[in-house]
This record gives C-alpha cells, sequence and structure tokens, in this order.
C-alpha cells in the first residue's frame, strides 16, 4: 500500500479475503508490530519512532478492539473485560471515570448496548451468548472514548439479524464518542454503513 | 491490581491442574523439612542422652557398636565383662565414680538395666542434667524397680504396682521370671532419652532372677524362692559396660589407653563424644542421600509445575492476545506466567510447610515413643528457610522458560488469534 489515510471521525470499511494481509495490517495500525519501512502517523503522532513500550501504552489509551469471535477472558466477570483496558491506560480511566465510578460506566455501556446489565455484570462471560460476547467486547472498545475503535471482523461469527442489531448499537456508539471506526470484514453487504471502502486486495501491506 | 486479580482468577479457572501441581509441591516441601526436622531432631535426641560421662567401658568391640548397646539400648552387648574387671576400672585412680550397667532382660519392649544407686547420682542428660523422680524413690529393696516415664505412662503402672521382668529382649518374652516379681518404688520424670524407656533395678536383682537359671531356662530341679534368694549374698558375675566419670578431663587418653592395655580381658574404653561423632560421620551419608532424593523431588515437583504452565500455555495465546490488544505489553505478558509460576510455588511451599508442621504435631509423641527421637516444633532454621526461599526461586525460574515462549508467541501472534 502506498498511502493509507483515515481522517477523525471517519467510519471506514476494509474488505478483502482471508489471507489478503488484514490482521497483519491491524497489528501494525494498532502498533503491536513495527513496518520495515514506511511510517505510521495516528493522531499527530510517528508510530513507528515510539518504542514497543510506548506503542502498548499508545495502543491502551486510544485504541478500542473488537476481534471477530472469542473476545472476553473466559475466568472474568462481564464489568472485569469491560474495564480491562482502563488498567494499562490511565487517561482513558480518568475519562471512564469522569461522571461515575467506572464500574457504572461499564454498566451503562452495557445496557446502551442492549444488555440486561443487572443481571450480567457480575456474570462469568463464558456464560454469554456469542451475539452477547460481541456487545461486551465493543462495550470494552468504547470504554473511556478512545479516539479509534478497530474490529475485525466482528459480526461474522453473528446471524443475519443479530449483525444488523450489533452494528446500529455500535455505529451509535462511535458517532457519540465521536470516535474513528475501522472495520475488516469480507462482507461488501457491510459497505452502505460506511463513510468510505477500501479493498484491500489490490494492497501490499509489507 | 485487575491484573493481579486475573491472573489469580485465570489460575483458579484452572483450578485442577494448578492443584495438583501445588499438592506435588507441597508433598516436596513436606518430604524435604520432614528429613530436616528428623535428622536435626535424632541428632539433638541423640547428643542430649549422655552428659558428663567421660569414658564408656564395655567388652572389646566398635566405638558406636557399644555406645548404641549401653547408652541408647539399641542392639545387644557381644560380650560382658567380668565383675573383677570392673573393680578394678573402679579402683584406678584417675577414676572418681563409675555406674555398672547389665542389659539383657526387658519387660514387654522395654529393657531392663540392672545398676547401682549411683546411676541417679551420676547420668545426667541434656547438659548435666540429673534425673528426677516423678514420683517414689531410688530402689533399695532387692525387688525394687524404678521405671522410666514412658514405661509407666505406656503400660499404666504406678507405684507399689507389681511387675514380672521376661527373660530376653523380645517384645513378648515366651521365658519369664515370674517367681520373683518387682514391686515399682520410683517413677522417673521424662527426659526425652531411652531412659524413659528402661526398667531399672538393682544388679543384686539381676542376679537373683538369674540363679536358678541355667543355660537360658529355668532350672525347674533347682528351684530358688524368693525367701531363699533374700537370705543369699548375691554378687554379680558380670556386666555389660561401665559409664566413668575421671577425677580430670586431662586423663581421659591415658585411662583409656590403660583400659585399651588391660591385660586380664579384652576391653574398650570410649569416648561417648568421639564416638558419636563417628556415629554422625556414618550416618552422614546416609542424610546425604536423603537430601538427594528430597531435591530431586522439589526438582520433578517444579519440572512438573513448568510442564502444567507450557501445556495451557497454546490454549492461552487468545488470553495473551486479548491483553495484547488492551494495551499490555508482552512484559506484562512474561510478568504474568512467572509470577503465576511464583504464585503456585509459594503455595506449595505454604501447604507444604503447615502440613509438615500439622503432621509434626501430631505424630510427635508417636515417634517419641517409637524412636525415642523427640522432635521439637520450632519454627524453621536459617538453612531450612533458605532452602524454601530457594524453591520458590526455582520456581520463578521454572516460569521464566514457558514465560519466555509466551513472549515470543505474543511478539509473533500479535493482533493475530490462533484458534
Amino acid at each position: 500500500m502506498k498511502h493509507f489515510e483515515v481522517s477523525h471521525g471517519e467510519t471506514l470499511l476494509l474488505i478483502g479475503p482471508s489471507g489478503s494481509g488484514k490482521s497483519t495490517f491491524l497489528s501494525l495500525l494498532c502498533g503491536i508490530i513495527s513496518p520495515q519501512h514506511g511510517s505510521i502517523d495516528i493522531l499527530g503522532t510517528e508510530l513507528t519512532k515510539l518504542t514497543a513500550a510506548a506503542r502498548d501504552r499508545f495502543r491502551a489509551e486510544h485504541f478500542g478492539v473488537i476481534f471477530q469471535m472469542f473476545n472476553l477472558l473466559p475466568y472474568g466477570t462481564v464489568v472485569d473485560n469491560i474495564t480491562l483496558p482502563l488498567n494499562f491506560a490511565p487517561r482513558r480511566r480518568d475519562a471512564a471515570r469522569q461522571a461515575h465510578p467506572i464500574e457504572t460506566e461499564a454498566v451503562r455501556l452495557l445496557s446502551r448496548l442492549g444488555i440486561d446489565a443487572d443481571m450480567k455484570a457480575k456474570a462469568a462471560s463464558s456464560d454469554l451468548s456469542v451475539g452477547q460476547q460481541q456487545r461486551v467486547a465493543a462495550a470494552r472498545a468504547l470504554i473511556g472514548s478512545p479516539e479509534i475503535v478497530v474490529a475485525d471482523e466482528p459480526t461474522s461469527a453473528l446471524d443475519s439479524n443479530r449483525r444488523d442489531d450489533f452494528l446500529s448499537l455500535l455505529f451509535e456508539e462511535i458517532s457519540q464518542s465521536k470516535s474513528t471506526l475501522i472495520m475488516v470484514s469480507h462482507d461488501e453487504s457491510l459497505a452502505h454503513h460506511f463513510d468510505r471502502t477500501i479493498v484491500l486486495s489490490d494492497i501490499a501491506t509489507t | 491490581m485487575t491484573i493481579i486479580r486475573l491472573a489469580l482468577q485465570s489460575l483458579s479457572s484452572r483450578w485442577f491442574p494448578a492443584l495438583l501441581t501445588v499438592l506435588a509441591l507441597a508433598l516436596s516441601v513436606m518430604l524435604f523439612l520432614g528429613v530436616e526436622k528428623i535428622r536435626n531432631g535424632a541428632r539433638a535426641s541423640f547428643a542430649d542422652t549422655i552428659s558428663g560421662t567421660d569414658i564408656v567401658v564395655g567388652a572389646r568391640t566398635g566405638g558406636i557398636q557399644l555406645l548404641l548397646y549401653s547408652v541408647f539400648r539399641i542392639g545387644n552387648a557381644t560380650n560382658n565383662i567380668t565383675w573383677k574387671t570392673y573393680q578394678d576400672i573402679a579402683r584406678n585412680r584417675d577414676v572418681k565414680w563409675t555406674v555398672p550397667l547389665s542389659l539383657g532382660d526387658a519387660h514387654r519392649g522395654f529393657r531392663v538395666l540392672g545398676t547401682t544407686t549411683d546411676y541417679f547420682e551420676h547420668y545426667r542428660y541434656r547438659s548435666k542434667q540429673k534425673l528426677t523422680f516423678a514420683q517414689g524413690k531410688r530402689f533399695d529393696d532387692l525387688f525394687d524397680t524404678v521405671i522410666g516415664a514412658d514405661v509407666a505412662t505406656s503400660l499404666g503402672y504406678k507405684l507399689g504396682d507389681s511387675i514380672v521382668i521376661g527373660h530376653g529382649l523380645g517384645r513378648v518374652s515366651l521365658l519369664k521370671h515370674k517367681d520373683k516379681p518387682f514391686r515399682v518404688v520410683g517413677i522417673l520424670s521424662k527426659t526425652g532419652t531411652p531412659v524413659d524407656r528402661t526398667v531399672h533395678v538393682s544388679l543384686e536383682a539381676i542376679e537373683a532372677i538369674h540363679i536358678d537359671w541355667k543355660g537360658g531356662t529355668p532350672n525347674p530341679a533347682n528351684r530358688v524362692t524368693v525367701e531363699q534368694v533374700r537370705q543369699m549374698k548375691l554378687k554379680p558375675r558380670a556386666i555389660t559396660a561401665v559409664l566413668v566419670g575421671l577425677n580430670s578431663k586431662l586423663r581421659v587418653f591415658r585411662f583409656q589407653r590403660t583400659v585399651n592395655e588391660y591385660k586380664a580381658e579384652p576391653i574398650t574404653a570410649i569416648l561417648p563424644g568421639v564416638a558419636l561423632g563417628e556415629l554422625w560421620q556414618l550416618v552422614g551419608q546416609a542424610e546425604t542421600a536423603l537430601a538427594v532424593v528430597s531435591g530431586m523431588v522439589i526438582l520433578t515437583a517444579l519440572l512438573g509445575m513448568m510442564t502444567m504452565i507450557l501445556t495451557t500455555l497454546n490454549e492461552r495465546r487468545r488470553e495473551m492476545a486479548i491483553l495484547r490488544s488492551v494495551g499490555a505489553g508482552p512484559r506484562t505478558v512474561l510478568g504474568l506466567l512467572v509470577s503465576e509460576a511464583g504464585v503456585l510455588t509459594f503455595a506449595g511451599v505454604l501447604l507444604g510447610t503447615i502440613a509438615l508442621y500439622v503432621g509434626l504435631w501430631l505424630a510427635r509423641d508417636i515417634i517419641d515413643s517409637a524412636y525415642g527421637i523427640y522432635i521439637p516444633i520450632q519454627p524453621p532454621n536459617q538453612r531450612e528457610f533458605l532452602v524454601l526461599g530457594g524453591i520458590v526461586l526455582g520456581g520463578i525460574v521454572a516460569g521464566i522458560l514457558p514465560a519466555a515462549r509466551a513472549y515470543r508467541q505474543s511478539l509473533s501472534d500479535g493482533m493475530l488469534v490462533r484458534n
């Protein structure tokens, strides 16, 4: 890829078949791995110039990540899982507890995403259905309003009804927190939800 | 804080293998501590048994053997020394006091010791402590007996009870000196030495109960009654060993040489401390072997823990990827696994130590009465603490290998989550 740019508050869909380097791309974007050449500039920070530890810290502060499935630590409660990133991101933690304690914020996000928080907040996350797990993952990505939410095929484990429910809830929250959403998928039918769509097959990510 | 809590939760979600690992570690720690405690207890018990005696004289034999049968009542005398030899020893100008010992009979598994009342005067244990009487007094009459504390408690004897001495050393004596019962006139206070398990009678009494015996069996044709025996002038013919106190410690070696060069009969003189030292040298090798074995067991338990963590690593790749995605550095992943190993080992060490002390507390009296080894319940000594700390350290080191692997995995996996 010669050049890739996404603006603040934009929602972007990356389409590509498996093996097209989507995960590598996301790892680069989040600063988990470093590119061999080229540069990554996020929110005015030159990611490639940071140390690995600083990139981890940067990721914690500015990114929310949703995986395809199995997003949650099975032994932790729902609230534990949602508040997990805040352990690594002091500023995000401060943002999350501006209005109320972080547990309350976690519960608020849960109910916004359509989960009966009173029943599920203290539940073990392994007791949830797949759809509920993805919503909890979304709540985790959104807590503390990070600037960028990265989602790696978050809907592929959901049937089409749940997929649409999930996406509309996600978009609602994204626009609320004014975050940028970058989602990877092989499903082109999702394109109409997004501001912009890029097909990844014609980019060389190395 | 949440990370530590999550690490513990992660561990408790794998509670069964974790528990087994902790148990294996605890058992190995118990083994190590148990060996240590018994070793130290045995040494202390032995060292405390004889004090204030300069020389022990017995028939010619090895120093350790003489010490074991005369003082510790372990094993049997190969030979006796004659009364005349004893008198010669007692008359030596270097000798301050002597206590003759005559062994060979038993009462329901407890050794019977024929001696004189000098025994209560000169025998000392644990930094020169004298024997004291819990009840009663020294033997006076021919058929009086003074019993040790364990004899009294385990057989339920009290003052005035009548007991029969069996012939030979078996727990169950087929031949008994039934016709000549003894009366308990004294019960000694607990000493934590073989004295507790000894029945003491006078030398004349030993002679009296054997007077009508011939060749190891009673001679029915030649019965001697209690009344008759009281009229007789009993003189001991032979004794097993003599405890000797000298006028001056400086004469120890001269006296020892005199005894060893005694012409009339082959006898030997030993210094209790020197013989104990020889014994420790002998036992030391067994102790080293035991220490090596417990070291191996600890190592095995640590390897088991390493295996446990390594095998769970693959299924925990997702856990690591999630942690990485929320901003945990690979160092956190490393630390998580190393501290997991540390927590498991520490739990094992703690559990093992507690279990050992509970076990010790429960088994102490049994060990004491069965083996005569009194194990004091004391906090781990410096050496034990060092080893316990070393085990925890070893556990952390054992955690480094799986942790390093997880570290590499999480570097290469990144956000990519393999199923």
